[in-house]
């Protein structure tokens, strides 16, 4: 009873609170939390989290808004800006690439973009003290994107902008829990109640695929929404649960909350506005199951009966997927909730692909040169879709950012379709090259492409050079080689967004707005890894020594060989009879000096010793003013 | 011997096919690869400038000479069949420009020895004429043969300092300046050939010294006084002539206006002249680029401690200069050889050499084969320049393909090649000294 009597006095609370505040505007600060949980063709489960704060000012004070968010927003005036922390590669092929989330998957490493409210001469300054406040606030090395070789400035291949927009990734940067605490911190009941409670760290951390984002957005009024999301995909631990075996002999797992997190759903975060999860069934399993799928068929059966069912309709007005929804305001310590999903029959389908799989590898041996190349396989999404006639095209652009020390020829672009070479003006609508400079900036290559319909495959290949960097510009393990960010890969033609007719508008669900929206379809390829030459690192010295003494004996006996007429000279001088070589001659005339010092009557040796003695006074002279210059 | 020379490399440019040639690092380098040329165009049609991403460090001349035969692409042969067909040509006639200036040179030589009363005494130990053979050192040096063939500019950088020497050889100024000013533009080093150049232009060619003239001279006036005219002409041959020289200065000034301005138009929409500048004479000043090739320099930059560094890039660039006085003062009598002792060491010392460099000053080598003759250690520098060739690759196969060598290895390549080049340089000097030294022991005697 003392929970909830807790509960209670906590709510009426907050009703006080909320009573007393003035309530300046119908838009208060808000703060949601959603689940989305979706089973995948291969065996395994997608959670996708997804947490919303909004504030409709920046303030002083807030209530719910992270404080140090706002702050990033007034002192940087960014418009919009996202960070993505990921770890493991989206599988475009089995997980799809045509529905919302897949389309909003991040490549590994650590991804940073961001649109800026600024003039265009300030814009690189504070895109540097934004990268440093960011690393400072994840405890991540996002100021690696400082430097002028991190970031670009695409203009049409990631998102049209008027050169206001600033791209950065780092392929090769760990995620760990260590960026998950201060991003959960962001969170009004951080991981402690409500749906956030799920992140367990062994568990989340085990999956295939994990991904944790966090997207600003501020509106013309001065509001900030604050989109906070974690996808993982992980592989239900059915050690304990019951496996049905598919035809093809591999089980398929039952799994519930239980399972993939080793937590249970008891209560929501009593600050949120509004606290789902939903669970998603595909449009592969309903074709399979039937149109009018309810929780419980002969397929499958949700371990929890639903409080609503949302049905999604493609183009055709078809019904695709359906969401089960849960509100997590009717759960609590006592009954908590545990929502998962029971195979009874197997079931095999698959989601629906982007147009193209966009694959990109690296051809060519050697630490010399190379060459990338980026193929495209068509998943023949179009005839899917209808509209399938002979003068089709679909469009795609691709954005690619080389680092510097990958010398691309643009001119040395090939394109093959089918496996035979086109002239590049047949495909290439439009490209936009910033080439890259040495040690300076990144080189950007943007492309839209326009393949006919009927095209199975098509490959890029731009040639390389790689470069030779200084000792000090390779990393600790430089025989590891070098990372090139992946390449994104967008279908203009085609969007994402998900229809839901059926909502009634006083339910609010940001998750689903979002999946509304419509944003084009986008695939990241791989990132490539490329070994670059290295040189001996602990060779400074003797290089520098060998190299001196090459150049010495050059001045050295160069000069030598110039100056031997003097002795020639002296020797026809002094003595009429002919000695031609000069050291003989040097040799006789030192012995004549020792034998007989009478003979050259000391008048020789004055001379000498004077200029010996100007000159060491003249080299002491120089080494203290050296000296007195070099300390002052 | 000559059309079997351009039938070799035409056979070679034709049906050689893909020979990989122009990758290699012993042929060319950031600022001669034909490959970064064509990139350089590319991104000139796609109208931003041919500076711009590193890649391109050249001359905006040859951008709009050779780019448009570069975009050209035959199925069946190798991309840049054009542009090979056009160094053919370029060698050929650099290696004719040569046995013209030799031919010049070995009309001085006997009208001085003649002079001198020594045509007899000094029997020419070659027996071809001296202009022949370099001709045909020049065209059938290996090393030539793979700079024409592996598509880089640098046949035509040479051409141009060839054109420089035998405009001055031939007392042509225009020429001399034409040549002197496009090698200097494109690639920098030439200016120091300046010296040389108005050495001849204003002494004639090459002659033994002023001192022996004058002791022959003398001798003969005790000998015989009847013969009076011909040493006061004999005595007028040590003065400097002013008028070609000025001239030459004067055809300098316009081609090197007319020059820039065809440069300006050219990067009239991107860039300009300020940024060539840059990109071309300060990347071969600062030594930017990293890559490996035949020299020392790139393995000493990419090591040396980043505080260093401009203490050492002033180093070497003075490295060069410091020797252009001493070798002028010493050898201001033979005005061509100090030409090819100049090209040597700017071989051996510029920031990114290749064989073309060496291609050129042992092309030159062979104008001197008389003079030379009694040359120590040629057996020892034929077979290290061949050992060299052969090793380098090696060593560069080994640390770059297969990865089982490291960069030590090619590096000490580099070191040996350059220690042979000191070598050739001093004993070239020190022999044609000591064969100026046998000419006046032999007119004493």
């Amino acid at each position: 009873m003392a929970p909830a009597r807790r509960l209670l006095a906590l709510s009426l609370l907050l009703l006080l609170l909320a009573a007393a505040a003035p309530a300046p505007s119908a838009a208060a600060e808000e703060f949601t939390e959603e689940l989305l949980l979706r089973p995948l063709p291969d065996r395994k489960a997608l959670a996708h989290f997804h947490f919303r704060s909004s504030t409709p000012a920046p303030a002083r004070h807030h209530h719910l808004f992270p404080k140090a968010i706002s702050h990033l927003v007034q002192k940087f005036h960014i418009s919009e800006l996202e960070l993505s922390f990921t770890q493991g590669r989206w599988n475009y092929e089995t997980w799809g690439g045509h529905d919302p989330l897949s389309t909003n998957t991040k490549p590994p490493g650590v991804e940073l973009w961001a649109v800026f409210d600024l003039p265009s001469s300030e814009i690189d300054a504070t895109w540097k003290n934004l990268t440093h406040a960011l690393s400072g606030l994840f405890c991540a090395s996002v100021n690696f994107l400082e430097s002028s070789t991190a970031f670009s400035a695409p203009r049409w291949g990631f998102k049209s902008n008027e050169g206001n927009l600033r791209y950065g990734a780092l392929p090769r940067e760990a995620v760990c829990t260590e960026n998950l605490t201060p991003w959960l911190k962001l969170l009004p009941c951080r991981d402690k109640a409500g749906i956030a409670s799920l992140l367990y760290r062994p568990s989340i951390y085990k999956g295939y695929y994990h991904s944790q984002k966090l997207k600003l957005t501020t509106s013309k009024t001065g509001g900030i929404v604050l989109d906070q999301s974690l996808t993982v995909v992980l592989q239900p631990n059915t050690a304990s649960g019951k496996q049905l075996h598919s035809a093809d002999g591999k089980p398929q797992p039952s799994w519930s909350l239980e399972h993939l997190f080793n937590r249970k759903l008891s209560g929501k975060c009593l600050v949120s506005r509004s606290s789902r999860i939903f669970v998603e069934i595909e449009k592969g399993i309903l074709a399979e199951s039937g149109p009018e799928a309810s929780w419980s068929n002969e397929f499958f059966e949700l371990s929890t009966a639903p409080d609503r069912v949302l049905n999604e309709l493609d183009h055709l007005d078809v019904q695709s997927s359906s969401l089960y929804e849960y509100d997590l305001g009717n759960y609590n310590d006592d009954e908590p909730l545990d929502v998962g999903i029971t195979w009874k029959l197997p079931l095999i389908w698959s989601c629906s692909p982007a147009p193209y799989y966009a694959r990109r590898f690296l051809m060519g041996s050697g630490n010399e040169r190379g060459s990338i190349a980026l193929s495209f396989l068509s998943t023949d999404l179009h005839k899917q879709l209808g509209g399938s006639s002979n003068d089709c095209s679909i469009k795609a652009v691709v954005l690619q950012v080389f680092p510097w020390y990958v010398k691309v020829f643009y001119h040395s672009l090939q394109i093959f379709i089918d496996g035979s070479s086109k002239a590049i003006s047949e495909v290439l609508e439009m490209i936009h090259v910033t080439p890259s400079e040495d040690k300076l900036s990144p080189g950007t290559l943007e492309m839209l492409l326009r393949f006919p319909c009927g095209m199975q495959s098509a490959t890029l290949i731009l040639d390389f050079d790689k470069g030779f960097l200084h000792i000090d510009e390779y990393p600790p393990d430089a025989n590891q080689g070098f990372d090139i960010p992946s390449a994104l890969v967008s279908f203009p033609e085609f969007n994402s967004s998900r229809r839901y007719p059926e909502t009634d508008p006083m339910f609010v669900s940001p998750l689903l707005e979002n999946f509304k929206e419509e944003n084009v379809v986008k695939s990241y390829t791989e990132v490539l890894l490329v070994p670059l030459t290295t040189p001996d690192f602990s060779m400074p010295y003797n290089v520098i020594t060998f190299t001196c003494t090459v150049l010495a004996l050059y001045f050295g006996s160069l000069l030598n060989a110039l100056r031997r007429r003097i002795g020639e000279e002296e020797s026809k001088l002094k003595k009429a009879a002919s000695r031609p070589a000069l050291i003989p001659m040097l040799i006789a005339r030192l012995r004549g000096q020792k034998a007989d010092p009478s003979n050259s009557e000391s008048s020789p040796v004055s001379p000498i010793g004077l200029k010996l003695l100007l000159k060491v006074a003249f080299v002491a002279v120089v080494a203290v003013a050296f000296h007195y210059l070099s300390n002052s | 011997m000559a059309a079997a020379a351009v039938g070799f490399r035409l056979v070679l440019v034709l049906f050689g096919g893909d020979l990989h040639l122009s990758s290699r690092p012993e042929v060319s380098t950031p600022l001669t690869s034909l490959r970064r040329l064509a990139e350089g165009y590319w991104l000139k049609q796609a109208s931003m400038s041919p500076y711009s991403g590193s890649m391109y460090h050249g001359s905006p001349l040859l951008l709009s000479v050779l780019g448009p035969l570069t975009s050209k692409r035959s199925g069946g042969h190798h991309a840049h069949i054009y542009c090979s067909l056009v160094f053919v040509a370029v060698d050929f006639i650099a290696a004719m420009l040569i046995r013209l200036t030799g031919r010049t040179l070995q009309i001085a030589r006997g009208k001085s020895l003649k002079s001198l009363d020594l045509a007899k005494s000094v029997n020419d130990p070659v027996n071809a004429s001296a202009g022949d053979t370099a001709s045909l050192i020049y065209l059938w040096n290996p090393w030539t043969i793979i700079t024409c063939v592996g598509s880089c500019t640098s046949p035509i950088e040479n051409l141009m300092v060839v054109v420089m020497i035998y405009g001055a050889c031939s007392r042509l100024a225009p020429l001399a300046a034409f040549g002197y000013v496009m090698a200097t533009h494109l690639s920098l080093y030439p200016a120091i050939l300046i010296l040389p150049v108005t050495l001849l232009l204003g002494y004639g060619p090459d002659t033994p010294p002023a001192k022996v003239f004058l002791q022959k001279g003398s001798s003969a006036s005790k000998v015989d006084i009847s013969d009076i005219g011909k040493s006061t002409s004999q005595r007028g041959f040590g003065q400097i002539s002013w008028k070609p020289v000025l001239h030459f200065m004067l055809w300098v000034f316009i081609w090197s206006c007319y020059v820039l301005v065809l440069n300006s138009i050219i990067l009239n929409k991107a860039g300009g002249l300020q940024e060539m500048f840059e990109k071309t004479y300060g990347f071969i000043l600062t030594v930017k680029d990293l890559s490996p090739n035949i020299g020392v320099l790139w393995y000493f930059f990419a090591e040396v401690f980043d505080f260093f560094r401009s203490f050492f890039l002033i180093v070497f660039n003075m490295n060069i200069i410091f020797m252009v006085l001493p070798l002028a003062i010493r050898l201001r009598h033979r005005p061509c050889f100090l030409a090819f002792v100049y090209t040597a060491i700017v071989g051996m010392l510029k920031s990114y050499p290749s064989a073309g460099d060496s291609a050129l000053y042992l092309g030159l080598l062979g104008l001197f084969a008389n003079e030379l003759a009694e040359m120590q250690f040629t057996f020892f520098l034929f077979f290290g320049y061949i050992g060299v060739s052969l090793l380098s690759p090696v060593m560069h196969n080994l640390w770059i393909w297969r990865g089982t060598g490291n960069a030590n290895f090619y590096f000490a390549t580099g070191l040996a090649y350059t220690c042979l080049q000191t070598v050739l340089v001093v004993e070239t000097v020190s022999s044609m000294i000591k064969h100026d030294r046998k000419l006046r022991l032999l007119i004493r005697t």
